[in-house]
Protein backbone atom coordinates (compact mmCIF):
# COMPACT_ATOMS: atom_id res chain seq x y z
CA UNK A 1 0.00 0.00 0.00
CA UNK A 2 1.32 3.64 -0.69
CA UNK A 3 1.21 5.06 2.44
CA UNK A 4 2.18 8.75 3.27
CA UNK A 5 5.64 7.33 4.13
CA UNK A 6 6.46 6.80 0.38
CA UNK A 7 5.67 10.68 -0.45
CA UNK A 8 8.20 11.98 2.00
CA UNK A 9 11.02 10.45 -0.10
CA UNK A 10 10.42 12.72 -3.46
CA UNK A 11 9.98 15.75 -1.49
CA UNK A 12 13.07 14.81 1.02
CA UNK A 13 14.94 13.88 -2.47
CA UNK A 14 14.05 17.22 -3.84
CA UNK A 15 15.03 19.30 -1.27
CA UNK A 16 18.76 17.28 -0.39
CA UNK A 17 18.91 17.82 -4.53
CA UNK A 18 18.66 21.42 -3.53
CA UNK A 19 21.07 21.46 -0.50
CA UNK A 20 23.87 19.90 -2.92
CA UNK A 21 23.62 22.50 -5.47
CA UNK A 22 23.11 24.91 -3.04
CA UNK A 23 26.52 24.30 -1.32
CA UNK A 24 28.06 24.88 -4.60
CA UNK A 25 26.56 27.88 -5.67
CA UNK A 26 29.86 30.11 -4.80
CA UNK A 27 27.46 32.89 -6.37
CA UNK A 28 25.69 32.95 -2.88
CA UNK A 29 27.66 34.42 0.41
CA UNK A 30 25.49 32.21 2.56
CA UNK A 31 25.96 29.12 0.76
CA UNK A 32 26.81 27.04 3.33
CA UNK A 33 23.67 28.26 6.18
CA UNK A 34 21.30 27.65 2.96
CA UNK A 35 22.64 24.23 2.32
CA UNK A 36 22.65 23.43 5.80
CA UNK A 37 18.77 24.56 6.48
CA UNK A 38 17.79 22.35 3.19
CA UNK A 39 19.87 19.85 4.21
CA UNK A 40 17.98 19.61 7.59
CA UNK A 41 14.61 19.60 6.09
CA UNK A 42 15.95 16.39 3.84
CA UNK A 43 16.91 14.77 7.11
CA UNK A 44 13.48 15.81 8.32
CA UNK A 45 11.45 14.19 5.32
CA UNK A 46 13.68 10.88 4.54
CA UNK A 47 15.21 10.18 8.50
CA UNK A 48 12.28 11.77 10.62
CA UNK A 49 11.04 8.75 11.70
CA UNK A 50 14.39 7.48 12.72
CA UNK A 51 16.30 10.37 14.95
CA UNK A 52 13.50 10.06 17.75
CA UNK A 53 11.47 12.60 19.20
CA UNK A 54 14.91 15.08 20.78
CA UNK A 55 16.26 14.41 17.89
CA UNK A 56 13.66 16.45 15.44
CA UNK A 57 13.43 18.74 18.19
CA UNK A 58 16.79 19.34 17.72
CA UNK A 59 16.77 19.79 14.08
CA UNK A 60 13.95 22.18 14.54
CA UNK A 61 15.86 24.40 16.62
CA UNK A 62 18.91 24.07 14.33
CA UNK A 63 16.48 25.35 11.36
CA UNK A 64 15.05 28.58 13.19
CA UNK A 65 18.24 29.26 14.05
CA UNK A 66 20.14 28.91 10.82
CA UNK A 67 16.86 31.23 9.36
CA UNK A 68 16.51 33.51 12.07
CA UNK A 69 19.74 34.39 12.57
CA UNK A 70 20.48 35.51 8.75
CA UNK A 71 22.33 32.08 8.17
CA UNK A 72 19.80 31.59 4.81
CA UNK A 73 20.65 33.14 1.88
CA UNK A 74 19.36 32.81 -2.23
CA UNK A 75 21.35 31.62 -4.37
CA UNK A 76 21.72 32.03 -8.41
CA UNK A 77 20.12 29.64 -10.72
CA UNK A 78 20.67 28.79 -13.82
CA UNK A 79 17.52 29.60 -15.37
CA UNK A 80 16.46 31.76 -18.69
CA UNK A 81 16.55 35.39 -19.42
CA UNK A 82 12.93 37.56 -20.24
CA UNK A 83 13.81 37.74 -23.21
CA UNK A 84 14.73 34.05 -23.94
CA UNK A 85 11.39 33.60 -21.83
CA UNK A 86 8.91 35.55 -24.18
CA UNK A 87 10.24 34.42 -27.14
CA UNK A 88 9.71 30.51 -26.22
CA UNK A 89 6.14 31.36 -24.81
CA UNK A 90 5.57 32.99 -28.70
CA UNK A 91 7.21 29.79 -30.17
CA UNK A 92 5.25 27.44 -28.24
CA UNK A 93 2.09 28.41 -27.78
CA UNK A 94 -0.45 27.38 -26.08
CA UNK A 95 1.04 24.21 -25.71
CA UNK A 96 2.92 25.03 -22.72
CA UNK A 97 -0.49 25.04 -20.20
CA UNK A 98 -0.92 20.90 -21.23
CA UNK A 99 2.50 19.97 -18.55
CA UNK A 100 1.17 22.87 -16.10
CA UNK A 101 -2.57 21.31 -16.06
CA UNK A 102 -0.81 17.55 -15.85
CA UNK A 103 -0.32 17.98 -12.41
CA UNK A 104 -3.95 19.37 -11.22
CA UNK A 105 -5.87 17.37 -13.80
CA UNK A 106 -4.15 14.05 -12.39
CA UNK A 107 -4.89 14.82 -8.59
CA UNK A 108 -8.75 16.08 -9.71
CA UNK A 109 -9.32 12.83 -12.05
CA UNK A 110 -7.74 10.72 -9.71
CA UNK A 111 -9.29 11.40 -6.99
CA UNK A 112 -12.62 11.64 -8.51
CA UNK A 113 -12.02 7.68 -10.09
CA UNK A 114 -10.33 6.50 -6.58
CA UNK A 115 -13.53 7.73 -4.75
CA UNK A 116 -16.46 6.77 -7.43
CA UNK A 117 -15.01 3.87 -9.14
CA UNK A 118 -14.14 0.26 -7.85
CA UNK A 119 -10.40 0.89 -7.22
CA UNK A 120 -10.98 2.88 -4.26
CA UNK A 121 -11.85 -0.52 -2.64
CA UNK A 122 -8.32 -2.22 -4.12
CA UNK A 123 -7.17 -0.57 -0.98
CA UNK A 124 -3.19 0.46 -2.80
CA UNK A 125 -3.52 3.58 -1.18
CA UNK A 126 -3.82 5.31 2.25
CA UNK A 127 -6.92 5.83 3.18
CA UNK A 128 -7.84 9.81 2.28
CA UNK A 129 -4.24 10.57 1.25
CA UNK A 130 -5.22 9.53 -2.55
CA UNK A 131 -5.23 13.24 -3.35
CA UNK A 132 -1.42 13.81 -2.09
CA UNK A 133 -0.48 10.53 -4.00
CA UNK A 134 -1.83 11.67 -7.07
CA UNK A 135 -0.42 15.27 -6.64
CA UNK A 136 3.17 13.47 -6.49
CA UNK A 137 2.24 11.25 -9.44
CA UNK A 138 0.82 14.44 -11.44
CA UNK A 139 4.79 16.00 -11.09
CA UNK A 140 6.34 12.85 -12.09
CA UNK A 141 4.18 12.76 -15.53
CA UNK A 142 4.38 16.46 -15.51
CA UNK A 143 8.46 16.13 -15.77
CA UNK A 144 8.67 13.05 -18.26
CA UNK A 145 6.30 14.74 -20.35
CA UNK A 146 8.42 17.80 -20.30
CA UNK A 147 12.03 15.97 -20.46
CA UNK A 148 10.58 14.49 -23.53
CA UNK A 149 8.88 18.02 -25.49
CA UNK A 150 11.13 20.56 -24.49
CA UNK A 151 14.79 18.81 -23.58
CA UNK A 152 15.68 20.81 -20.58
CA UNK A 153 19.39 20.43 -19.08
CA UNK A 154 19.46 17.55 -16.80
CA UNK A 155 20.16 19.51 -13.39
CA UNK A 156 16.93 22.14 -15.12
CA UNK A 157 14.39 20.36 -13.14
CA UNK A 158 16.56 21.33 -9.63
CA UNK A 159 17.92 24.77 -10.47
CA UNK A 160 14.34 25.43 -11.50
CA UNK A 161 13.20 24.11 -8.51
CA UNK A 162 16.08 25.64 -6.08
CA UNK A 163 15.26 29.14 -7.78
CA UNK A 164 11.57 28.84 -6.58
CA UNK A 165 12.29 27.38 -2.87
CA UNK A 166 15.08 30.32 -2.47
CA UNK A 167 12.49 32.46 -3.48
CA UNK A 168 10.25 31.54 -0.87
CA UNK A 169 13.10 30.45 1.75
CA UNK A 170 12.10 30.08 5.24
CA UNK A 171 8.19 30.74 4.93
CA UNK A 172 8.45 26.99 3.27
CA UNK A 173 8.93 25.57 6.41
CA UNK A 174 6.78 28.13 8.71
CA UNK A 175 3.72 26.66 8.15
CA UNK A 176 5.16 23.33 9.77
CA UNK A 177 6.67 24.90 12.59
CA UNK A 178 3.60 26.75 13.77
CA UNK A 179 1.50 23.39 13.53
CA UNK A 180 4.25 22.09 16.19
CA UNK A 181 3.73 25.25 18.18
CA UNK A 182 -0.01 24.74 18.28
CA UNK A 183 0.57 20.86 19.87
CA UNK A 184 2.56 22.33 22.49
CA UNK A 185 -0.07 25.41 23.20
CA UNK A 186 -2.21 22.58 23.68
CA UNK A 187 0.01 20.12 26.17
CA UNK A 188 0.50 23.29 27.85
CA UNK A 189 -3.34 23.65 28.49
CA UNK A 190 -3.44 27.25 26.74
CA UNK A 191 -6.93 25.84 25.61
CA UNK A 192 -8.71 25.81 28.76
CA UNK A 193 -7.60 28.87 30.25
CA UNK A 194 -8.70 31.18 27.30
CA UNK A 195 -12.35 29.19 27.53
CA UNK A 196 -12.20 29.94 31.26
CA UNK A 197 -10.95 33.62 30.05
CA UNK A 198 -13.91 34.00 27.42
CA UNK A 199 -16.58 32.19 29.99
CA UNK A 200 -15.97 35.03 32.74
CA UNK A 201 -16.97 37.75 29.93
CA UNK A 202 -19.99 36.53 28.42
CA UNK A 203 -22.63 39.28 29.56
CA UNK A 204 -25.74 37.37 30.79
CA UNK A 205 -29.31 37.66 29.25
CA UNK A 206 -28.68 38.52 25.90
CA UNK A 207 -28.19 35.53 23.48
CA UNK A 208 -27.47 38.26 20.29
CA UNK A 209 -24.33 38.88 22.71
CA UNK A 210 -23.46 35.27 23.53
CA UNK A 211 -23.63 34.52 19.61
CA UNK A 212 -21.00 37.75 19.19
CA UNK A 213 -18.73 36.52 21.76
CA UNK A 214 -18.83 33.11 20.36
CA UNK A 215 -18.03 33.99 16.69
CA UNK A 216 -15.34 36.81 17.76
CA UNK A 217 -13.83 34.49 20.10
CA UNK A 218 -13.66 31.90 17.24
CA UNK A 219 -12.15 34.56 15.13
CA UNK A 220 -9.79 35.91 17.73
CA UNK A 221 -8.59 32.58 19.29
CA UNK A 222 -8.16 31.28 15.32
CA UNK A 223 -5.73 34.69 14.89
CA UNK A 224 -3.68 33.54 17.91
CA UNK A 225 -3.43 30.04 16.96
CA UNK A 226 -3.15 30.40 13.25
CA UNK A 227 -6.19 27.41 12.73
CA UNK A 228 -9.92 27.21 13.07
CA UNK A 229 -9.29 23.59 13.94
CA UNK A 230 -7.90 24.64 17.62
CA UNK A 231 -9.99 27.06 18.35
CA UNK A 232 -13.50 24.84 17.87
CA UNK A 233 -12.91 22.72 20.66
CA UNK A 234 -12.66 25.82 23.52
CA UNK A 235 -14.97 27.89 21.86
CA UNK A 236 -17.92 24.63 21.73
CA UNK A 237 -16.88 23.60 25.10
CA UNK A 238 -16.71 27.36 26.60
CA UNK A 239 -20.13 28.60 24.79
CA UNK A 240 -21.24 26.50 22.15
CA UNK A 241 -22.56 23.65 23.32
CA UNK A 242 -23.47 25.29 27.54
CA UNK A 243 -24.75 28.56 26.23
CA UNK A 244 -26.55 28.51 22.69
CA UNK A 245 -26.97 24.86 22.17
CA UNK A 246 -28.38 24.04 26.07
CA UNK A 247 -29.83 27.11 27.21
CA UNK A 248 -31.01 29.18 24.40
CA UNK A 249 -31.85 25.65 22.38
CA UNK A 250 -29.80 26.81 19.39
CA UNK A 251 -29.08 24.33 16.24
CA UNK A 252 -26.56 22.25 16.76
CA UNK A 253 -25.53 22.00 13.04
CA UNK A 254 -25.96 25.26 12.17
CA UNK A 255 -23.32 26.60 15.57
CA UNK A 256 -20.98 23.93 14.49
CA UNK A 257 -21.05 24.42 11.09
CA UNK A 258 -20.98 28.26 10.64
CA UNK A 259 -18.79 28.79 14.63
CA UNK A 260 -16.24 26.95 12.19
CA UNK A 261 -16.55 29.40 9.49
CA UNK A 262 -16.45 32.36 11.89
CA UNK A 263 -12.95 30.89 12.47
CA UNK A 264 -12.10 31.05 8.78
CA UNK A 265 -12.49 34.67 8.60
CA UNK A 266 -9.72 34.80 11.72
CA UNK A 267 -7.28 32.93 9.25
CA UNK A 268 -7.49 35.30 6.41
CA UNK A 269 -6.41 37.98 9.19
CA UNK A 270 -3.43 36.35 10.75
CA UNK A 271 0.20 35.84 9.57
CA UNK A 272 -0.09 32.63 11.93
CA UNK A 273 -1.71 31.23 9.30
CA UNK A 274 1.33 31.39 7.20
CA UNK A 275 0.88 28.08 4.44
CA UNK A 276 -2.24 30.80 3.57
CA UNK A 277 -1.11 34.27 3.99
CA UNK A 278 3.22 34.54 4.46
CA UNK A 279 4.05 31.95 1.87
CA UNK A 280 2.00 33.39 -1.14
CA UNK A 281 3.37 36.59 0.09
CA UNK A 282 6.79 35.00 -0.44
CA UNK A 283 6.28 33.22 -3.84
CA UNK A 284 4.50 36.17 -5.60
CA UNK A 285 7.79 38.21 -4.43
CA UNK A 286 5.38 40.66 -2.94
CA UNK A 287 7.43 43.66 -0.94
CA UNK A 288 4.96 43.47 1.80
CA UNK A 289 5.19 40.01 3.84
CA UNK A 290 1.83 41.10 5.10
CA UNK A 291 0.21 42.27 1.62
CA UNK A 292 -1.99 38.88 1.44
CA UNK A 293 -3.66 39.71 4.66
CA UNK A 294 -4.19 43.18 4.16
CA UNK A 295 -6.08 42.31 0.53
CA UNK A 296 -8.03 40.11 2.95
CA UNK A 297 -9.47 41.86 6.15
CA UNK A 298 -11.97 44.00 4.12
CA UNK A 299 -13.51 40.01 2.62
CA UNK A 300 -12.95 38.95 6.25
CA UNK A 301 -14.58 41.42 8.35
CA UNK A 302 -17.80 41.96 6.40
CA UNK A 303 -17.79 38.11 6.52
CA UNK A 304 -17.53 37.85 9.99
CA UNK A 305 -20.59 39.80 10.33
CA UNK A 306 -22.50 38.01 8.20
CA UNK A 307 -21.64 34.66 9.51
CA UNK A 308 -22.92 36.21 13.10
CA UNK A 309 -26.33 36.82 11.29
CA UNK A 310 -26.67 33.03 9.95
CA UNK A 311 -25.89 32.01 13.58
CA UNK A 312 -28.11 34.25 14.86
CA UNK A 313 -31.16 33.83 12.28
CA UNK A 314 -30.66 30.21 11.16
CA UNK A 315 -30.07 28.22 14.35
CA UNK A 316 -33.35 29.45 16.08
CA UNK A 317 -31.99 32.00 18.68
CA UNK A 318 -33.90 35.41 17.14
CA UNK B 1 -5.67 27.66 37.63
CA UNK B 2 -2.56 29.63 36.15
CA UNK B 3 -2.38 32.02 33.55
CA UNK B 4 1.52 31.95 33.03
CA UNK B 5 0.83 29.95 29.98
CA UNK B 6 -0.55 32.85 27.75
CA UNK B 7 3.13 34.47 27.83
CA UNK B 8 3.67 32.36 25.25
CA UNK B 9 0.62 34.35 23.39
CA UNK B 10 2.02 37.15 23.94
CA UNK B 11 5.53 36.79 22.96
CA UNK B 12 3.65 35.57 19.14
CA UNK B 13 1.64 38.62 18.95
CA UNK B 14 4.71 40.92 20.17
CA UNK B 15 7.00 38.95 17.32
CA UNK B 16 4.86 39.51 14.74
CA UNK B 17 3.83 42.75 15.07
CA UNK B 18 7.50 43.62 15.52
CA UNK B 19 8.20 42.01 12.57
CA UNK B 20 10.97 40.27 14.14
CA UNK B 21 11.61 36.60 12.07
CA UNK B 22 8.73 34.40 12.95
CA UNK B 23 11.03 31.19 12.77
CA UNK B 24 13.05 32.47 16.01
CA UNK B 25 9.55 33.79 17.38
CA UNK B 26 7.73 30.97 17.18
CA UNK B 27 10.61 28.50 18.28
CA UNK B 28 11.03 31.22 21.60
CA UNK B 29 6.76 31.30 22.09
CA UNK B 30 6.53 27.71 21.88
CA UNK B 31 9.74 26.88 24.81
CA UNK B 32 8.37 29.98 26.88
CA UNK B 33 4.79 28.02 26.88
CA UNK B 34 6.44 24.73 27.77
CA UNK B 35 8.46 25.74 30.34
CA UNK B 36 6.07 28.04 31.94
CA UNK B 37 3.52 24.80 31.89
CA UNK B 38 6.31 23.17 33.96
CA UNK B 39 7.68 20.67 31.16
CA UNK B 40 11.28 20.56 31.27
CA UNK B 41 13.41 21.80 28.65
CA UNK B 42 13.94 18.20 27.36
CA UNK B 43 10.44 17.52 27.20
CA UNK B 44 9.35 20.78 25.28
CA UNK B 45 12.57 20.11 22.52
CA UNK B 46 10.99 16.41 22.25
CA UNK B 47 6.54 17.71 22.37
CA UNK B 48 7.88 20.09 19.38
CA UNK B 49 10.11 17.54 17.20
CA UNK B 50 7.39 15.08 17.20
CA UNK B 51 4.74 17.58 16.40
CA UNK B 52 6.94 18.80 13.56
CA UNK B 53 7.68 15.39 12.48
CA UNK B 54 3.69 14.58 12.67
CA UNK B 55 2.98 17.61 10.25
CA UNK B 56 5.65 16.67 7.32
CA UNK B 57 2.73 16.22 5.12
CA UNK B 58 2.46 19.93 4.88
CA UNK B 59 5.95 19.40 2.68
CA UNK B 60 4.75 17.71 0.31
CA UNK B 61 3.09 20.43 -1.76
CA UNK B 62 7.01 21.80 -2.67
CA UNK B 63 7.29 19.05 -4.85
CA UNK B 64 5.22 20.65 -7.69
CA UNK B 65 8.32 23.12 -7.84
CA UNK B 66 10.58 21.61 -10.22
CA UNK B 67 7.64 21.50 -13.15
CA UNK B 68 6.56 24.85 -12.25
CA UNK B 69 9.79 26.27 -12.66
CA UNK B 70 10.52 24.38 -15.31
CA UNK B 71 7.76 25.81 -17.30
CA UNK B 72 8.75 29.27 -15.84
CA UNK B 73 11.78 28.67 -18.23
CA UNK B 74 9.80 27.87 -20.89
CA UNK B 75 7.35 31.07 -20.49
CA UNK B 76 4.66 29.72 -18.65
CA UNK B 77 3.61 33.39 -16.85
CA UNK B 78 4.55 34.87 -20.66
CA UNK B 79 2.10 32.73 -22.44
CA UNK B 80 -0.66 33.25 -19.54
CA UNK B 81 -0.21 37.10 -19.79
CA UNK B 82 -0.55 36.65 -23.64
CA UNK B 83 -3.60 34.44 -23.43
CA UNK B 84 -5.36 37.06 -21.68
CA UNK B 85 -3.97 40.33 -23.48
CA UNK B 86 -5.93 38.66 -26.55
CA UNK B 87 -9.20 38.28 -24.91
CA UNK B 88 -10.53 42.67 -25.23
CA UNK B 89 -13.08 42.17 -22.32
CA UNK B 90 -11.12 40.91 -19.24
CA UNK B 91 -10.57 43.01 -16.53
CA UNK B 92 -8.38 41.23 -13.63
CA UNK B 93 -11.63 41.69 -11.39
CA UNK B 94 -13.76 39.72 -13.49
CA UNK B 95 -10.85 37.15 -14.14
CA UNK B 96 -10.17 36.69 -10.10
CA UNK B 97 -14.31 36.12 -10.22
CA UNK B 98 -14.13 33.38 -11.86
CA UNK B 99 -11.13 32.02 -10.15
CA UNK B 100 -13.19 32.68 -6.96
CA UNK B 101 -16.32 30.38 -8.42
CA UNK B 102 -14.39 28.01 -9.28
CA UNK B 103 -12.25 27.35 -6.47
CA UNK B 104 -15.15 27.64 -4.17
CA UNK B 105 -17.59 24.79 -6.46
CA UNK B 106 -13.85 22.53 -6.70
CA UNK B 107 -13.15 22.63 -3.28
CA UNK B 108 -17.28 21.83 -2.34
CA UNK B 109 -16.86 18.88 -4.25
CA UNK B 110 -13.68 17.80 -2.38
CA UNK B 111 -11.07 19.14 -5.07
CA UNK B 112 -9.35 21.13 -2.82
CA UNK B 113 -6.11 20.16 -2.86
CA UNK B 114 -5.83 20.46 -6.98
CA UNK B 115 -5.44 24.21 -7.11
CA UNK B 116 -3.52 26.15 -4.41
CA UNK B 117 -1.05 29.00 -4.24
CA UNK B 118 2.40 27.33 -5.90
CA UNK B 119 0.10 24.95 -8.20
CA UNK B 120 -2.07 27.74 -9.69
CA UNK B 121 -1.81 31.11 -8.03
CA UNK B 122 1.91 31.74 -8.97
CA UNK B 123 2.28 30.25 -12.29
CA UNK B 124 -1.52 31.02 -13.62
CA UNK B 125 -3.51 33.17 -12.05
CA UNK B 126 -1.53 35.73 -11.12
CA UNK B 127 0.24 36.43 -14.47
CA UNK B 128 -3.65 36.61 -15.75
CA UNK B 129 -4.89 38.99 -13.64
CA UNK B 130 -1.64 41.38 -13.74
CA UNK B 131 -2.01 40.90 -17.96
CA UNK B 132 -5.83 41.42 -17.70
CA UNK B 133 -4.91 44.90 -15.91
CA UNK B 134 -3.05 46.14 -18.59
CA UNK B 135 -0.01 48.55 -17.39
CA UNK B 136 -0.47 48.52 -14.20
CA UNK B 137 2.09 50.75 -11.85
CA UNK B 138 3.98 48.63 -9.40
CA UNK B 139 1.70 49.67 -6.38
CA UNK B 140 -0.99 48.48 -8.54
CA UNK B 141 0.61 45.35 -9.69
CA UNK B 142 1.59 44.68 -6.00
CA UNK B 143 -2.00 44.97 -4.81
CA UNK B 144 -3.31 42.77 -8.21
CA UNK B 145 -1.07 39.83 -7.19
CA UNK B 146 -2.22 39.94 -3.28
CA UNK B 147 -5.44 40.40 -4.48
CA UNK B 148 -4.95 36.83 -6.61
CA UNK B 149 -3.85 35.18 -3.50
CA UNK B 150 -6.29 36.14 -1.57
CA UNK B 151 -9.17 34.73 -4.02
CA UNK B 152 -7.75 31.62 -3.81
CA UNK B 153 -7.36 31.55 0.35
CA UNK B 154 -11.35 32.91 0.48
CA UNK B 155 -12.57 30.74 -2.01
CA UNK B 156 -10.82 27.24 -0.53
CA UNK B 157 -11.62 28.22 2.71
CA UNK B 158 -15.69 28.95 1.82
CA UNK B 159 -16.31 26.29 -0.02
CA UNK B 160 -14.19 23.13 1.28
CA UNK B 161 -16.67 22.77 4.07
CA UNK B 162 -19.40 21.97 2.12
CA UNK B 163 -17.71 18.78 0.94
CA UNK B 164 -18.82 16.73 3.73
CA UNK B 165 -15.50 14.28 4.39
CA UNK B 166 -12.99 17.33 5.26
CA UNK B 167 -11.45 17.67 8.36
CA UNK B 168 -12.96 20.59 9.95
CA UNK B 169 -16.26 18.86 9.23
CA UNK B 170 -15.20 15.64 10.93
CA UNK B 171 -13.99 17.80 14.15
CA UNK B 172 -17.20 19.52 14.39
CA UNK B 173 -18.49 16.58 14.47
CA UNK B 174 -16.31 14.82 17.19
CA UNK B 175 -16.43 17.44 19.34
CA UNK B 176 -20.37 17.41 19.40
CA UNK B 177 -20.81 13.83 19.22
CA UNK B 178 -18.49 13.91 22.69
CA UNK B 179 -21.36 16.21 24.20
CA UNK B 180 -24.64 14.11 22.78
CA UNK B 181 -25.04 15.56 19.68
CA UNK B 182 -24.98 12.90 17.04
CA UNK B 183 -24.97 14.97 13.68
CA UNK B 184 -24.53 13.52 10.32
CA UNK B 185 -21.56 14.94 8.28
CA UNK B 186 -24.04 16.18 5.83
CA UNK B 187 -26.01 18.30 8.09
CA UNK B 188 -23.09 20.27 9.09
CA UNK B 189 -21.62 20.65 5.23
CA UNK B 190 -25.37 21.92 4.21
CA UNK B 191 -24.99 24.91 6.70
CA UNK B 192 -21.56 25.75 5.20
CA UNK B 193 -23.90 27.03 2.06
CA UNK B 194 -24.66 30.11 3.40
CA UNK B 195 -21.40 31.68 4.45
CA UNK B 196 -20.22 30.23 1.03
CA UNK B 197 -22.83 32.53 -0.56
CA UNK B 198 -21.94 35.18 1.41
CA UNK B 199 -18.43 34.87 0.84
CA UNK B 200 -19.07 34.73 -2.96
CA UNK B 201 -20.91 38.20 -2.91
CA UNK B 202 -18.63 40.21 -0.20
CA UNK B 203 -15.84 39.31 -2.24
CA UNK B 204 -17.23 39.11 -5.38
CA UNK B 205 -18.42 42.38 -4.66
CA UNK B 206 -14.92 43.47 -4.13
CA UNK B 207 -13.61 42.75 -6.89
CA UNK B 208 -16.02 44.08 -9.03
CA UNK B 209 -15.39 47.75 -7.12
CA UNK B 210 -11.73 46.75 -8.32
CA UNK B 211 -12.13 47.09 -11.65
CA UNK B 212 -14.57 50.13 -11.11
CA UNK B 213 -11.56 51.72 -9.26
CA UNK B 214 -9.46 51.28 -12.38
CA UNK B 215 -12.19 52.53 -14.63
CA UNK B 216 -12.27 55.78 -12.81
CA UNK B 217 -8.61 56.63 -13.62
Amino acid sequence: MITLGWLYVPAGLLFGAVALRSALDRANPKRLGTAAFWGLMALSLLGGDWIGDVGNGLLVLGLAGLAGFGFVGRGTSDTTSQERREHSAARLGNQLFLPALVIPLTALVGTLAWNYTPLGQSGWIEPKRETYVFLVLGVILALGVIAVWLRPPVLAPIEEGRRLLDAIGWAAVLPQLLAALGAVFAVAGVGDIVGAGVRSVIPGGSVFLTVCVFALGMAAFTMIMGNAFAAFPVMAAAIGVPLLIEDHGGDPAVIGAVGMLAGFCGTLMTPMAANFNLVPAALLELKDQYGVIKAQVPTALPLLAANIAILYFCAGLA
Amino acid sequence: MTWLPLLGILIVVAGFALRLNPMLVVVAAGLATGLLAGMNPVEVVAAFGKAFNDNRIIAIVWVVLPVIGLLERYGLQQRAAAVIRSFKGATTGKLLLLYLGYRQLTAAIGLHSTAGHPQTVRPLVAPMALAAAGEPSPEEAEKIKAMAAATDNVGLFFGEDIFFAIGSIVLIQQVLKADGYDLAPLQLALWAIPSAIAAFAIHGARLWWFDRKRRAR
